[in-house]
């Protein structure tokens, strides 16, 4: 069993918003559905939702911006932390995910594991 | 709800809380696991503080209810947050409550009408566990299901709050060390845990219909509590079993004799002299009812036959005209099924009743061990005071007398030893 990154991005509706309307409310619930599914399943292990500001912290000289300024559309809204049988398993699970009735994607990203 | 005297709002506030405090026990400790049950009452506890405080001014909301489920639902999440709970949560959604994504919507869902009974249920069934004694059985669905204080307990109970709170203690060290949890038993288990859950409701109306508790009010309480946690059970289909239906039967005849058995001193008026027109009719009726639901199936359960029982006198318009026979044939079959000492005293009444008293004389008289029973004695006495031995009746009344401590018993075995002189 090996680990995989859910990054989603873009949806119209996610968690920062869930309360602001009945279909962003009604999209949470899918999402809580999907989720016990997964648990139940033993495929989540992790993952949060994410509020859409923050800062950065860049380079050598640790410059702290205000950001993250992208399109909505690129903006990371949340990850979670999957266990799957390969890249392939990972990406069939992650069409379960309701962001895409919202037009968002979902980047799968396995997890490197460092050799000693 | 805002309007009306003060008095009025704060019985319905009391009523509210109690009620409300007993579901949303059950919820929290479904959410937080039973061994963390304390921090599901501290919630409670605070929620309703926070209600008191707010509503103070008569400004209770429109919708109560929903009200200190939102307060709740907020110092819960706060505590998840910051995770300070005692106990590692163990549970089939403690994982839910681990992610930002799912924890709100995890509670609300909790909070919604059908959960709130189920967790009610599982909480029964928890609180019911074999490896609490009879009596902490009780003392948990009061405290937990029902909202009842440790003093309020310790009162029911002619008992004090320091040997309730003694007792709630230990409990909860046993849930921790046995690692009890709020699952459903099994399909197997299921009939076998819901009699036992049967049991001590049946216990608890018992405690409060039969009890010689000073205060009406307190016993009426035990019953009604008793009858609501049974009509749960018969919401839900997993315990809806003919026996569920028979103890509600059974309950619903003896609450419905609730206004006649005493007069307006507050003295016992027993079966025999009681206004019949003053039984409530209705709960007769669902009494009824659920005996028949009860029918369904082939097993014969104890509760079905103490029902009949409790039927046959319900549906007869006087004492003269009860059918002594068949009433007589369902305590001997009860008797051979359970040989409770209570039912053999019982049954050696009607034994009187329906072929004389000479006969219920003998029969008493061969019970052992129950001389220092107050029933025993008046029942016994009763019986020779009406084959005319005023003197041997006395005697006994007098020794029942020794017995009770209860005001009204006491007044009825007085006026019974003036008959005898």
């Amino acid at each position: 069993m090996e680990k995989f990154l859910y990054l989603f991005r873009g949806g119209e509706n996610h968690a920062h918003n869930a309360n602001d309307s009945e279909a962003a409310a009604k999209n949470m619930q899918a999402w809580g559905a999907w989720m016990q599914d997964m648990q139940q399943k033993g495929i989540l292990a992790g993952g949060e939702a994410l509020q859409p500001t923050g800062k950065q912290v860049n380079g050598t000289k640790k410059v702290v911006t205000d950001g993250p300024f992208v399109e909505a559309k690129e903006l990371v809204g949340g990850f979670l932390l999957i266990n799957a049988k390969d890249i392939n398993e990972a990406v069939e699970i992650s069409k379960g995910c309701p962001i895409f009735h919202e037009n968002g994607k979902v980047e799968v990203r396995p997890i490197q594991k460092m050799e000693m | 709800m805002s309007s009306g005297k003060n008095s009025d709002v704060h019985k319905i506030v009391d009523h509210l809380f109690r009620r409300e405090a007993g579901k949303m026990v059950s919820v929290l400790t479904r959410i937080f696991g039973f061994k963390n049950i304390e921090q599901a009452e501290d919630v409670v506890q605070d929620t309703i503080l926070k209600a008191l405080e707010v509503w103070k001014f008569g400004k209770v909301p429109e919708n109560p209810e929903a009200w200190l489920y939102h307060a709740a639902k907020n110092k819960a999440i706060d505590m998840l947050r910051r995770q300070q709970l005692k106990y590692k949560i163990d549970s089939d959604i403690s994982y839910l409550l681990k992610s930002e994504y799912t924890l709100a919507p995890a509670l609300n869902e909790m909070f919604t009408e059908n959960e709130i009974k189920d967790s009610q249920l599982r909480m029964m069934f928890a609180c019911c566990n074999a490896s609490f004694t009879q009596e902490a059985q009780i003392t948990l669905i009061l405290k937990t299901l029902c909202g009842l204080s440790a003093k309020e307990i310790g009162k029911a109970f002619l008992s004090n709050e320091e040997t309730i709170q003694k007792r709630i203690y230990r409990t909860r060290e046993k849930i921790r060390e046995e690692n009890i949890t709020l699952d459903y038993p099994g399909a197997n288990a299921m009939t076998q845990r819901t009699d036992a859950v049967l049991k001590t409701l049946y216990l608890l109306f018992n405690e409060g219909y039969h009890s010689s508790h000073p205060e009406k009010l307190i016993r009426e309480d035990l019953c009604e509590e008793a009858m609501r946690l049974c009509l749960l059970l018969i919401e839900n289909p997993k315990t809806n079993l003919p026996q569920t239906n028979a103890l509600l039967a059974l309950m619903c005849y003896h609450v419905s004799r609730f206004g006649a058995r005493l007069d307006d001193k507050g003295l016992i008026v027993l079966l025999k002299d009681q206004d019949r027109n003053q039984w409530n009719k209705i709960l007769i009726e669902k009494g009824n009812e659920y005996l028949n639901y009860s029918a369904i199936g082939k097993m014969v359960h104890d509760f079905h036959i103490e029902a009949a029982i409790a039927s046959a006198h319900a549906n007869t318009t006087s004492y003269e005209n009860t059918d002594w026979k068949m009433i007589l044939n369902l305590y001997d079959t009860l008797l051979n099924r359970t040989n409770n000492p209570m039912v053999a005293i019982n049954r050696a009444v009607v034994l009187g009743e329906a072929e004389g008293c000479h006969k219920a004389i003998t029969e008493l008289e061969k019970l052992k061990g129950f001389t220092e029973n107050c029933y025993y004695n008046t029942s016994l006495a009763e019986m020779y005071m009406r084959v005319g031995d005023k003197e041997t009746a006395k005697k006994i009344f007098g020794k029942a007398l020794e017995l009770t401590s209860s005001n009204a018993e006491i007044e009825l075995i007085r006026r019974k030893m003036k008959m005898c002189s």
